[in-house]
């Protein structure tokens, strides 16, 4: 079945939806966690570190954490995978253009592909900023995330970056949804309503609610 | 009327093509796009030039045989089929470029003309039923409630022209492919077949060079016959359920 899969293009597909559900329901939970940067550094460096002792005592330390990070990981690289793969088939199906072109699609539908790559070059930068410290602008103290998102959001480039990514996230949400529904056999006339307007709204939610903390840094609600 | 028509030509399916320009006058707004380039074609052959080549069967929208992008819409302007296309949906001094469908599992086999066989490799997978032969079974014999009918029904009507792929930027027969299956799936006649079909002509579809489904919705749009997006969803549904119950 898993060779069925992955030769299929439908099952290949099935991958991606699947994969992109996963990363879209961490990113709801992700997202809340980020807001209770509001309630200030004391709640939101404890959730951090909670998020270290999840799962305990069952869990040894960390352990949570870790479980969730490899299932991003593969999910991300079977997506991106998937992804390159199913892009390849399309354009070779397609070789020669039509002279009289017409702009078709919505905007959302035409920028999967661009928007895909933005986002995985995100997802690079800000581990890199915010988890290892690497690139961080500040000096970057592991433990103490309030300060550190004060000090990635202190830069010009820092919120250019994050802000850009996440109107990328919120056009990739949009189509991808409701894409993914589709994929997985939900769509059908009646629901198709339904799962447009949720698609609008989780992207419309994830985008404000992320963005929401560069703006707050920027304004200095949050500081 | 009097129409500029840009016209993809191409000798053959290695030769390389290039649009030409053509001048037509005294065309009617009742003629079908189609007798416009009968007209065309009969002035070509006065002058000793080689006619364009286009694909035409029944001219009254059932066989799907017509088949040509029009100002970059897959059977025009309107929701129906070439030769359907009536000559008032333009007007007096228009431009009109006419290419023939483009996928790399369509090869241009002259002009406007391209070869469709692949779509016939995907019926050959499993569009069809076992029946035994004979008379005709009584017609009550199978109920089928009326909702699966209407369905069966609507994806019926799939002509086959192929304006689903022409369409698609990733020129993907999905549309196509999802019509056939949903139509016989539905059924009790369908059903000794329904999982077998379903994977095989996903994986002939595959095997025939064409892209996949991105969503973008532009084969349905397309379609002469109005087969709904969501249909693609439905055979997502057959193929996920198929490949849970067969082990190949
Ligand atoms: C590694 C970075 C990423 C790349 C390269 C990428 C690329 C793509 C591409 C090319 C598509 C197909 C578009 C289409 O079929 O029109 C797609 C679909 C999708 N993406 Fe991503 N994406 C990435 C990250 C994400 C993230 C972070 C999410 C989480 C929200 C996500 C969720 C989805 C969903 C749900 C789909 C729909 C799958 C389907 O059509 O069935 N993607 N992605
Ligand atoms: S010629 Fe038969 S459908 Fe147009």
């Amino acid at each position: 079945m898993t060779r069925t899969l992955w030769d299929s293009s439908v099952g290949k597909k099935t991958i991606m939806a699947v994969s992109g559900l996963i990363m879209l329901l961490y990113l709801v939970v992700h997202m809340i966690g980020n807001l209770k940067i509001f309630f200030g550094s004391g709640e939101f460096n404890h959730y951090a570190h909670w998020l270290r002792t999840m799962g305990e005592p069952f869990l040894h330390y960390e352990w949570a954490l870790w479980i969730v990070r490899v299932v991003l990981v593969a999910a991300v690289v079977l997506h991106a995978t998937s992804a390159y793969q199913l892009s390849r088939r399309d354009i070779k199906a397609r070789p020669s253009k039509y002279v009289h072109k017409k702009p078709r699609a919505s905007y959302a539908t035409r920028t999967m592909r661009w928007g895909g790559i933005i986002l995985a070059l995100f997802i690079v930068w800000h581990i890199l900023d915010l988890t290892t410290g690497t690139v961080h602008s500040g000096g970057f103290q592991s433990g103490h995330p309030y300060q550190n998102v004060i000090d990635t959001f202190s830069t010009w480039y820092g919120n250019t970056i994050y802000i850009v990514a996440m109107l990328a996230l919120g056009l990739h949400v949009q189509h991808g949804f409701w894409s993914a529904a589709q994929t997985l056999g939900a769509g059908n006339a009646t629901r198709d309503r339904a799962l447009k307007t949720i698609a609008n709204v989780l992207a419309l939610v994830l985008t404000v609610g992320f963005i929401s903390i560069p703006v707050a840094v920027m304004t200095g609600v949050v500081s | 009327m009097k129409l500029t028509l840009r016209v993809w030509r191409q000798k053959n399916a290695d030769a390389p093509g290039a649009m030409s320009t053509y001048e037509v006058d005294g065309i009617s707004q009742d003629m079908s796009f189609l007798e416009m380039l009968d007209t065309l074609n009969e002035e070509l052959i006065l002058v000793g030039d080689d006619p364009v080549a286009f694909d035409h069967d029944c001219r009254e929208g059932i066989c799907g045989a017509c088949s040509l992008v029009i100002n970059g819409d897959a059977h025009g302007p309107e929701r129906t089929t070439t030769c359907q296309l009536h000559m008032r949906s333009f007007q007096d001094g228009d431009t009109i470029d006419i290419e023939p469908w483009r996928a790399s599992a369509f090869p241009v086999v002259k002009d406007l003309v391209v070869d469709r066989s692949a779509f016939d490799r995907i019926i050959q997978a499993g569009g069809y039923i076992s029946a035994p032969t004979g008379t005709a079974p009584e017609a009550h014999a199978t109920p089928v409630p009326k909702p699966d009918a209407d369905f069966a029904f609507e994806h019926a009507e799939c002509i086959g022209c192929g304006a689903c792929v022409a369409a698609c930027p990733n020129g993907s027969a999905m549309l196509f492919t999802s019509a056939k299956i949903n139509h016989l799936n539905v059924l009790p006649q369908g059903a000794p077949e329904r999982e077998t079909r379903v994977l095989d002509m996903v994986g002939q579809m595959d095997s025939e060079g064409f892209g996949g489904c991105t969503l973008t919705g532009e084969c349905a749009t397309a379609c002469p016959k109005g087969i709904p997006l969501p249909s693609i969803s439905a055979m997502n549904k057959e193929w996920l359920r198929a490949t849970r119950k067969v082990h190949r």
